[in-house]
């Protein structure tokens, strides 16, 4: 991916060997693992067959690929640059609600503009880089954390505005003579409907009628690929939902591809080096605050685009949606700590792992337990569960924990955070650091780095203090 | 977080001064020597009447000196003297509260740090700031002036990126002259929180003239550094200035400055002491009195 500027065949064998060192050949096998374990829980879980497996791997894939986009482009911001942007969510809510704005139909309720796709996916991440833009410059002047106490308010304020009724309809430009009247709306607590979204191109594919098939035909490709899993059992639904996924991972690769781009280039070594030490860019001429406000505002277009293929699939949104929440900033700030912060594998890396381990996962556990052991009516209460387990019976705190699952698995995200911690503070993937240039700096004019002598090669000149673990970490780290 | 503790510093100047203020230099004198000599020698860098207080403490007090071009200045003085403030308010870490810094004709009071770089004007810090989790290679490819890749778009869009790799290629074979000019070329692929301190101070002196700076301030670049290592880099100081290059060097050596510099500036307690010649500091009375009974 990385390797596109190259001639064909030096990319072939760059791919080829991108994927047997590491990172394809890493996520496709972590990928194949996910798939085998929900596979296991598919066919214990009370499913309908075939066609139960095929819709549980999407939804996994599903999440996946949402979690990957979202921690891809908080990696911008956290682990390339290290600004601790605690707003993601809000970065989200403004794309979504922008998109919703641009796109919603002119007699809706509340209405939007009736623009087309494309103009509401480019407004909403036009938007949500201004909306960074704003918060980045008074913010960035001063240090980190206010930078996170900033976003994190920015979220929040969002959120509650758009909850807010004042908002629910208004209208622009009502006391300008000259411009007609605009009316627009959040639509509060009541949601927004968004009949044209991302999922309108795929459903096309299927339905000469996609914003509604239930009134139109199905076309020829939908006829055929219907057909063709429907003789595995999986529904019609389940097939679109294939389709969408198919195109969020496209875009993941994109997120992925871009993201390389900033990273191994000459703007990717200053967003390190301000990560790094501030003052050191700023000494050796960078304009690092420019800097800083450029990838903020590419991180939080990314951040509305990912809102954007994530909330607007639905056709309807409301502000009470966990996804504009900002435990949801939290989620995906979990899920790039457990991949590794600034790395890209280790970002997609640690989406996939949250998002199916520790967010469906449990769930499906929960679901096997339940359908292959009784145990009776869960109490309602704390109480009411551990009182029977004085008298030696554990079935109700059994059911009670089993019912109360997806609180849980908040418990089980801190305890892997612990684990992690005392372990691997890096993240799974962190400690692989990836070098920030556009060509490959140890060769030089024909001849390579090797000869040159690899540091690897002169571990005696090694000055003391030189860890052999870091060592070991730097001696593995060539990754073109 | 930015300030050599610079307050720190300051704060032991302050609680003596009050007692020896009278006994030092008279500020307005020394400012006077200094546009005498501004006007008499080739000056890079002329510093007027310098002052900066952090709290009421004055870290630096109407300090003037100049550096000539092509020379090897020091700049000494006891601990919590002002030297390091001075360096900061040179290179815009800190705005000044009063005085003016002139570099090659053109005023630096109150620009920003990174356009004082871009000038020519580098400095490197007194413990050395190496960028740690990235490599050797990459510190020094960082370094470089106007690099086209540095924007956005030239560094994303496939048809400029070729510009970018291209341009990338010539600056990798510099860096690699540099690297073996300072022989730590066998470092290159190390990171650089993995290197002695030597190594570090090495590291750099080596990225800061990656930027082809016409003045280097290098603050205590031997602090911690072997003597072969230290005679090295004096070495690569003496070779660079006869290219042309002026440096204006804090240390505490004192007989390394007097072996090395041409010019002196010594400042005690946030004001100037004296300037001169290595052998006219030697007898200067009020530098012997300064620096009686302290650890130089």
């Amino acid at each position: 991916m990385s390797s596109s500027d190259g001639p064909v065949a030096s990319t072939g064998a760059q791919l080829s060997r991108w994927f047997r060192e590491g990172d394809a050949g890493l996520i496709t096998a972590v990928m194949i693992g996910i798939y085998v374990l929900f596979t296991i829980f598919a066919i214990l879980s009370p499913s309908q067959g075939l066609g139960g497996i095929v819709a549980t791997l999407q939804a996994v894939t599903f999440w996946t690929a949402l979690y990957a986009m979202l921690v891809l482009a908080l990696n911008l911001h956290w682990g390339y640059t290290g600004l601790f942007n605690i707003g993601v969510a809000g970065f989200m809510a403004v794309g979504v609600y922008t998109f919703a704005a641009l796109t919603a139909p002119t007699t809706g309720s509340p209405p939007g503009l009736g623009l087309p796709l494309w103009v509401g996916i480019v407004g909403g991440m036009l938007v949500a880089a201004l909306a960074g833009a704003l918060i980045a410059l008074p913010a960035l002047r001063l240090r980190a954390d206010y930078l996170a106490i900033v976003t994190v308010a920015f979220s929040e304020i969002v959120r509650l505005s758009l909850l807010s009724t004042s908002l629910q309809e208004f209208t622009l430009f009502s006391s300008i003579g000259f411009i007609p009247d605009l009316t627009l709306g959040s639509g509060s607590g009541q949601g927004i409907n968004m009949p044209i979204n991302p999922t309108i191109p795929v459903k096309s594919l299927f339905y000469t009628n996609p914003t509604n098939p239930a009134n139109g035909e199905i076309t020829g490709l939908g006829e055929t690929v219907f057909s063709l899993f429907a003789t595995i059992g999986v529904r019609e639904t389940v097939v679109v939902s294939i389709g969408y996924t198919l195109l969020l991972l496209a875009f993941v690769a994109l997120f992925y591809w871009l993201l390389r781009r900033i990273g191994n280039s000459p703007f990717g070594r200053v967003l390190k080096a301000i990560r790094e030490d501030e003052l050191v860019a700023n000494s050796l001429g960078k304009d690092t605050r420019m800097f800083k406000i450029k990838v903020f505002m590419v991180g939080c277009a990314l951040m509305g685009l990912g809102g954007i293929l994530w909330e607007t699939q639905k056709g309807f949104t409301d502000p009470t949606s966990t996804t504009f929440r900002p435990i949801q900033t939290f989620y995906i700030f979990i899920a790039l700590i457990i991949g590794g912060a600034g790395s890209n594998t280790g970002s997609v890396f640690g989406g996939a792992l949250f998002a199916s381990l520790l967010f469906q996962g449990p769930l499906f556990v929960s679901r096997i337990f339940s359908k292959f052991i009784e145990l009776g009516d869960a109490p309602s209460t704390f109480a009411g569960a551990v009182a029977p387990a004085l008298s030696l019976n554990f079935a109700p705190a059994a059911a009670y924990t089993l019912k109360n699952i997806p609180s849980l698995r908040f418990v089980l995200v801190g305890l892997v955070l612990v684990v992690l911690m005392q372990n691997r503070p890096t993240g799974l993937l962190g400690h692989r650091k990836e070098v920030a240039a556009s060509i490959d700096l140890s060769e030089r004019d024909g001849r390579t780095g090797d000869a040159a002598g690899k540091p690897a090669a002169d571990g005696g000149q090694m000055p003391d203090g030189v860890r052999s673990e870091s060592d070991s970490a730097s001696g593995g780290e060539r990754d073109d | 977080m930015t300030d050599n503790d610079a307050p720190v510093d300051s704060a032991g100047d302050g609680g003596a001064e009050s007692a020896v203020s009278a006994e030092t230099a008279s500020p307005g004198g020394a400012g006077d020597a200094a546009s005498e000599r501004s006007e008499a020698v080739d000056a890079s860098l002329v510093v007027e009447d310098l002052s900066k207080s952090f709290g009421g403490i004055n870290a630096v007090n109407e300090v003037s000196f100049t550096v000539e071009r092509g020379s090897l200045t020091g700049l000494i003085g006891p601990n919590g003297a002002g030297k390091s403030t001075t360096f900061n308010l040179i290179t815009g870490v800190h705005e000044p509260d009063s005085g003016r810094v002139t570099f090659e004709g053109s005023d630096l009071t109150g620009r920003r740090t990174n356009e004082i770089a871009q000038d020519g004007l580098v400095r490197t810090f007194q413990i050395a700031r190496e960028l740690e989790e990235m490599t050797v290679l990459e510190n020094l490819m960082l370094a470089p002036r106007a690099q086209s890749g540095e924007k956005l778009v030239n560094a994303v869009t496939p048809g400029l990126r070729g510009r970018v790799r291209e341009e990338e290629r010539d600056i990798r074979e510099r860096v690699w002259e540099t690297l073996e000019l300072f022989e730590i070329d066998h470092l290159a692929e190390e990171h650089a929180g993995n290197l002695s301190g030597g190594q570090r101070k090495l590291l750099e002196l080596a990225r800061a003239l990656m930027l082809d700076p016409t003045m280097m301030l290098l603050d205590e670049p031997f602090a911690g550094v072997n003597p072969t290592l230290e005679e090295k880099l004096l070495d690569r100081i003496h070779e660079l200035r006869e290219e042309g290059l002026t440096f204006l060097l804090v240390e505490h050596d004192m007989d390394l400055i007097m072996e090395n510099c041409e010019h002196v500036v010594v400042m005690h307690q946030g004001q100037l002491l004296a300037q001169g010649p290595p052998a006219e500091i030697r007898t200067n009375e009020r530098v012997i009195d300064a620096y009686l009974g302290e650890d130089i």
